[in-house]
Parts: structure tokens; sequence; C-alpha cells
């Protein structure tokens, strides 16, 4: 019993990424179509190559017609699946292990999600049937209680802790500014941000991801036949997931200064890929940066700093595209936005480009001395969450 | 030897300053203030906070439960049950409303002392009007709870002397179902009604109870009729008419004799002789006298301690609550109604606030599971864990302006209960402004929120307001 990973048994050879934003213009059809059609022009095959897809989408759709239908895949299967905002990355998590198996040669893994259409502001998932004693609170709400907390066991200053998790914000900007698939194409200082009106908590509206509508498609096969595609694939490291218990909430143990499913789901993680030191094997890492104190918590969870000092390493400017440890470097959901099931192959995305070489000179992190990435997609609350983190390298060994 | 043998009156937290009302309109209002029930409490949660009262001070179950409003949340469904399941009574005590009138309160009260069995008595109002009249003004919210019994059912602390109804057919007051406001004849027309009845009903209760007015202490009396009131306040011929809470409660109507008795009956000694007079589409009188069991009563939560402790709501937000002045919701889907089978599943938990507790961890978890998150603990191995009782402080807390609620923004605490557990959940009855960390909070039964007509009621926490520093 163990999670024994499927290390370098898996390539991807081909990926897609819409732009995300306000799409009034495109539905979940067009964005789907959009996503896939260059996926398969990435990886230079045609549909009919592809013999299985793993379709992502958190309330978009129900069932792989939403994506068999305006493809017109005949006779292929196709699997919807769903798991808050790691939707997209679950999607080729199922897929990668579809050909790491056999079962399939080549697999898509593909992520929407068309959110602008609900005509209402931010995200809303539409609830289940329920007894209506379910907590009524935003997951923006949920989040901001970590800046408190991290700033009594830290003993930071509030004050100066809020103005740490800006400084994400405007790294996060900065990075989006400088990307054109990019929702958010505008600097945003964090003095700024500090001033916005509190929307939960301590944090503004620019605390928050972007809400955008996209698509993001991925296309897998085993390592062995990677080379029959392209000369440069990217290939799979590791592939972790947990699920949480929820007992955060419930426990008073539990301090909302860590999230101990990114935690778990990190070391798990490294274990399949071999990493003992991440901040040294890691040249880049795209993380879950739902609300600017998430990106925090997440450098300690995910072992890229030691507990309590993300703050000064933030500040330091360690996770800047040209620091010692880039993160998000295409925006995060900060500023790239944040379409629920596309999300996570969004941030795979980022790495295909990156570790290729292919980020354009004005984006392109230095890979002189590190190639892996990092992918960690959350979805749920402080207490109660789902997590997922994948590596990838360009190079199998 | 029948009586009260616990009690416990409601007044919400908010206060509205009746001199706000001129201020804003130019008319209407008065002095002092009235209360004001929140936007996340109706006639039943406000009942089922009077009657955890009342049944906290004596630790008898109750054969029978009856509520009386003249504000029920719903028609054709029983409001009495929801009662019943929060406060977890078994399924054999039977659950009644008494519809409609502001009478059902106190004759409710007087049927349950002259009947058998431990009967709990709710009686709870809310009280309205449209702006600048009187009954906006002088109009009160709250509630009141009282355990009536025998002494085999526990010891009785005022037992009943005598009764007395004088009924007729006038109409004074009026209200048709769903009207936000009551019609009054011309007032001297009920005050020649009320008069004569009054002084019958008050000659035979003290007949049936073989005492003098001089030998009563304190006459409690309220009614639908402000000048009769005052005029048969002259006529009784008693030592003291007691306060009645106009200056900071103002009339709640149905739950008024209950609170304004309840109230009495906290600052009552052994040996007193109290009578209660109510006017309302007719006179009822009840005599009681207090008992030695009396001096050993101890009120959780007195009526005078919620009196002193309330928070100004403005008129603007009371206009809003009364769905007197719609106001522009946020830009959010509304809640969806609870779905009744998932809800019946839930009773204990919904209703009642009863996790479970693993039987090897002791981890509490709310709500309740089957599976523990402690590992030591075997798969349903779990026990209740009734916690509506139990005390909790702030942990940690935010403030919500995104999410929909009838009046954002939202207060939202993590909390952690005294003997262990967690929960994360909503505050009310809280000036954003004034939440802190190891704040003291207490469980309180709420309304929140309404979805195609059905009620979703559960549990919020509220500073705590209680003396036995709950």
């Amino acid at each position: 019993m163990a999670s024994h990973g499927i290390k370098d048994q898996v390539a991807i050879i081909g990926m897609g990424c819409t732009q995300f934003r306000e799409h009034w213009d495109k539905g979940t059809d067009d964005l789907l179509i959009d996503a896939s059609s260059a996926a398969f022009a990435s990886a230079g095959v045609a549909k009919d190559d592809v013999d299985a897809f793993w379709l992502g989408t958190a309330s978009s759709g129900m069932s792989g017609l939403t994506l068999s239908q305006p493809l017109k895949l005949e006779g292929k299967p196709v699997t919807r699946v769903e798991n808050f905002c790691a939707t997209g990355s679950e999607a080729l998590r199922q897929a990668s292990y579809a050909v790491a198996s056999g079962a399939y040669d080549v697999a898509m893994a593909i992520g929407v999600e068309k959110i602008k259409d609900s005509g209402y502001q931010g995200l809303n998932a539409p609830p289940a049937a329920h007894d209506g004693t379910k907590r009524n609170l935003t997951a923006a709400a949920m989040y901001s209680l970590v800046l408190p907390a991290y700033a009594a066991r830290y003993g930071v200053d509030e004050d100066e802790l809020r103005m740490v998790v800006a400084k994400i914000a405007e790294k996060n900007h900065r990075n989006g500014a400088l990307n054109p698939l990019a929702q958010f194409r505008r600097e945003m200082s964090a003095e700024k941000i500090c001033e916005m009106a509190a929307v939960a908590g301590r944090l503004s509206v620019f605390d928050c991801s972007g809400v955008a509508d996209g698509s993001a498609a991925a296309i897998v096969v085993r390592a062995e036949d990677a080379h029959q595609y392209r000369d440069d694939p990217l290939y799979i490291k590791a592939l972790s997931f947990v699920s949480g218990t929820g007992g955060g909430l419930i426990d008073p143990d539990y301090d909302y200064t860590a999230f101990p499913e990114c935690e778990m789901a990190g070391a798990d993680a490294y274990r399949q890929a071999g990493i003992d030191d991440p901040r040294s094997a890691l040249a880049m890492a795209e993380v879950h940066d739902c609300f600017t104190p998430t990106e925090m918590v997440l450098m300690e969870d995910l072992g890229f700093c030691e507990r309590g000092t993300a703050w000064k390493e933030v500040l330091a400017g360690t996770f800047e595209r040209n620091g010692d440890m880039p993160i998000n470097t295409d925006g995060g959901l900060k500023a790239f936005g944040h379409p629920v099931g596309a999300s996570g192959l969004r941030m795979h995305y980022e790495c295909w480009l990156q570790l290729r070489g292919q980020a354009g000179d004005d984006r392109q992190i230095d890979l002189s001395t590190r190639n892996l990435a990092l992918v960690h997609n959350l979805g749920g609350y402080p207490g109660e969450m789902v997590s997922f983190v994948s590596i990838l390298g360009p190079e199998v060994g | 030897m029948r009586g009260i043998i616990s009690f416990g009156g409601y007044v919400p937290y908010r206060r509205l300053n009746r001199a706000a009302i001129a201020g804003v309109m130019g008319r209407g209002g008065g002095r002092g203030t009235r209360s004001v029930a929140s936007y996340d409490e109706d006639t039943t949660t406000m009942g089922v906070e009077a009657a955890r009262l009342a049944l906290r001070s004596s630790g008898v179950d109750p054969r029978a439960l009856w509520f009386a409003t003249a504000d029920p949340a719903y028609l054709e469904k029983t409001n009495a049950t929801a009662i019943h399941a929060a406060l977890r009574l078994d399924s054999s005590t039977g659950a009644l409303d008494f519809g409609g009138a502001v009478r059902s309160g106190v004759g409710a009260l007087r049927t349950a002392l002259e009947s058998g069995g431990p009967t709990l008595v709710v009686a709870a109002d809310i009280r309205g009007g449209l702006p600048t009249g009187a009954d906006e003004a002088n109009g009160g919210d709250g509630a009141a709870a009282f355990l009536v019994g025998g002494e085999g059912d526990g010891p009785v602390v005022a037992e009943l002397l005598g009764t007395a109804s004088a009924t007729e057919e006038f109409v004074d007051r009026w209200r048709q179902p769903g009207s936000p406001s009551t019609g009054q004849w011309e007032e001297r027309f009920g005050e020649t009604r009320y008069g004569p009845l009054a002084a019958q009903a008050w000659k035979e209760a003290l007949g049936s109870a073989g005492i003098g007015a001089g030998d009563v202490d304190v006459a409690v009396l309220t009614g639908a009729h402000g000048r009769a009131v005052k005029r048969v306040s002259g006529q009784l011929g008693v030592a003291r008419v007691a306060d009645d809470l106009a200056a900071a409660v103002g009339n709640t109507g149905t739950a008024h004799p209950g609170l304004l008795l309840a109230n009495e009956l906290e600052q009552a000694e052994p040996g007193q002789t109290i009578a209660v007079v109510v006017l309302a589409d007719g006179v009822e009188v009840l005599i009681l006298r207090t008992t030695e069991a009396l001096a050993a009563y101890r009120p959780v939560l007195s009526v005078a301690d919620q009196v002193a402790n309330g928070a100004e709501v403005s008129y603007a937000t009371f206009l809003q609550w009364r769905d007197m002045i719609q106001v522009q919701p946020p830009n959010r889907p509304e809640p969806t109604r609870p779905s009744s089978s998932a809800a019946a599943r839930a009773q204990d938990w919904k209703y009642g606030f009863v996790g479970s507790r693993g039987t090897e961890s002791g981890m509490l978890h709310l709500p309740p599971a089957r599976v523990s998150i402690r590992p030591e603990d075997e798969l349903d191995g779990m026990a209740p864990a009734p916690m509506a009782d139990v005390g909790a402080a702030v942990v940690t807390f935010t403030i919500d302006r995104l999410v929909y609620s009838v009046s954002p923004p939202v207060v939202f605490a993590v909390v952690d209960f005294d003997g262990g557990g967690r929960l994360p959940v909503e505050l009310t009855d809280v000036d954003p402004e004034a939440v802190r960390i190891g704040q003291r909070v207490e469980m309180t039964f709420r309304r929140l929120y309404e979805a195609e007509g059905i009620i979703n009621y559960f549990w919020k926490a509220r500073p705590a307001r209680s003396s036995s520093g709950l």
C-alpha cells in the first residue's frame, strides 16, 4: 500500500490554452474547441488520433457529452471529472494514469469553465440538496482567517503582514502584465491594494483571483512514445492528490497558518520524484494563489522555506520572476484569472512553456541550474480542502 | 396544587430609539425604546429562546407544548413543532399552536393552569405597524415561557389561586393575515366595553381565589387597548400595578402578560399574591401566590438583565428588517430552500444542535459524524453531544462583506466550546467593530433565511447574555 507514482512513464506532447478573460463572445463549446485545437496543433495530432479524453469542469456542463458533442468525437470515451478548483489538474492526473496503464496510447486532459454566463459576480457553484446547516461564508472570508492567525503565531505585525500579501498580488500582476493570455495586463502596486476597501476580513477584491472564462488542454502519451511526436516533450515526475477529512474545521488544534492537505500532497510528490530539497531542485512553481494569503502559506507547506519565514522571503523578492524561486510567473490565479476547471491545466501550460524555453524573452526564467517545475492546485477552504501537486521536467531521470 | 414550576422571558437584543422615528419621518415615535427582533428572529425562534430559559431552570420534561402568537411564522404548518425539536422534547410530547389572536397567549397559560400534566406554554410576538403609527412605536418584540404543572412534577414556585374570564364580541382591533398593520376602532368605544368586562372578571377571580383586592400585592395588567388598561389600572384597588416595560421594551402583545409576569416573579418574595389581568377581546384574570420554593429558584437570565443589556438598531435598519423598505440585495445567488427530507434526517443536529463525540477520543464532531477524525474511535463509535447550552469562546473571526445576507455584513467566527470542540459559526446580535478574540459566546436558535416559503432554521452564536456565564 503506497503511492508509487509514475515518474517518467508519461510525457506531455502538446498543450493549448485560450486567453483567460471575460469571454462574452465565446461559450463553453467555443472555449473547448479553441483549447483542444491548439493542443492538437501543438502535439501535431488530429482529434481522431486521441484515444480517450478527460474533461474537467466544475459547473459548466455535465458528463462527457460536454466535450464529445462540440468536438464531434466519434466513438471515443470522454470522462467528466470534478474536484473543486483542482478539477483541471485532476483531468490531467486521470489521463496520465490511463496511458501509463497501457489502456490507451494517446489521451487528452482538457479543462474549461464558463463562469461569466451566471449573471452574478464571483464564483457561484450550484448547491446540492442540503439540510440548511452548511455555513454561509465566501471562500475569501475563509482564507482571510489566515492573516490574523499567521500574524499571531509568528509575531508579525498585522499591518505589515497585510502589506506582505499585497506584495504577492503586486508580483503576480507584474507577471500577468507581460503575459498575452492573462486576464489582467496591468501592474498594481501593493500600496494601492492596501488602500482598497476590505471585503472579507482585511482582504480586498484585489487579494482574490480574477474571475474569468477559459480553457486549457494537454495531450499525454507514454514516455517511450513521446519522441514520435516531438523532440522536447515534458515528462511527468510526480502526480499526487490529497482529499482532506474536513477535520480542520472542528479540530481545536488547527490554527489556520498551514494547509495540511497541501503539505501532504507536496511530500508525496517529492517522494515520487525523488526530491529531497525542493528549493534547490525546482526552477519554478505554479501554485494556487486563490487569495494572497494562500500563496504565502503554500511557500511553507510546499517546503520552499521554513515555517514562519515565507513573509520575509516575499519581502526579499525570493518569489519574483527573477528571484531564487519564481512563483506564478504567468500571473497566477490572481492576474491570469481563474476559470475553475481550466486553472490546473493553465498552470501546467506555463511549465510547458517555461521548462522548454518557450515563454518568450521578456518572461523566460533562468534554467541554467535547475530544470524542474512544480504545480500546486487546491480546491476548498482552510480546514477542508483537496490538494494536487505535480512535478514536471524536460528530461528523463 | 397546580401552578408555575419554571419560567423564562426573552427580550431580543436590539432596541429602537423611538425618537429616531421622528428624526427620519418628521413625526411619530415618542420617548424611550422598544425591543426589536433581529432580521434572523421570528416568533418561533424567540419562543425557543424563552422556552430554553424556562426548561434550564427546572429540568422537568413537559408532556405538552403549547405555542401562542399573533404573528406565526407559518400558517397551516404547526410552529410549535420547531420549538419542540429545538428543545429536543420526546416525540410523545404533543405540540400545538394557539393561533392568531393576542388573547391566545394568556389563554394558553390559563388553560394549562387548569388542566393536567406538565405543560410548557410559550408565547411570542413581533409587534409593528406602518411607519409613524402608534403600534410601530409602542409595540415590542419578545417571548415568554412557563412550565406549568403540579407538585408531583416539580416544585411549584407560584400556585394558582383563582381565574376568571369575560368574553364579548366587539371589533376593536383587527388585522387580516399578511397585513403589515392593525386596524383600530375609535378608541373611546373600546374603553366602554373593556371597563365593565374587567370589573366583572376581576370580581369573579377574587371570589374564586377567596381573597379581596387588598390582598393582592401586585397586578400584572396589560392589554390591546391602552386607554382601557389605564382606566382599569385605577379601578383594581391593588397595592401596586406592575411595571409594564413600556419605556424600554414596548407592548409585546401575545407575549406581554407572560413577559411581565416573568419579570415580577423574578423580583417577588415567597408568599406574595400576583394577579394577571389581560384586556384582549374580553378579559382574562389569573391569581397566583408565590411559594417557599421561589426562594431557591434561580433564573438563568432575568428579564431585567435582558432589558438592561441591549443595543440600538437604526430606524432605517429596523424598517428593512420589517420589510417596510426594500434594499438592493448583493449580486449573489439567493440561497436555496433546505431539503425537507435532508432536514428531517438531520433533525437533532439542525434543530437541537446535537453533535457527536468519539467514545474513545472524546473528539467533538459538528455536525455529527459516523466516522471520527481520530483513528482510535470505531466506526459509529460516537455518542450524541448536545451542545446548545454549552458556552464557547471566539478563537478567530472575519467579516464577510461579499456573501449573501438579509442584513450584511456577515460576522463569522471560529469558536471553541468549553470542554473541547470547535465550530466555524456565524455570529448574530453583534456589532462587527465589537468582536474580539476570546469573547464569550453562546448558541442561539435563529432563522437563517427563507426560500420558496420554507424557513431555514439553524443555530448561530451570539455574545454571551447569560448571567450564568455560559
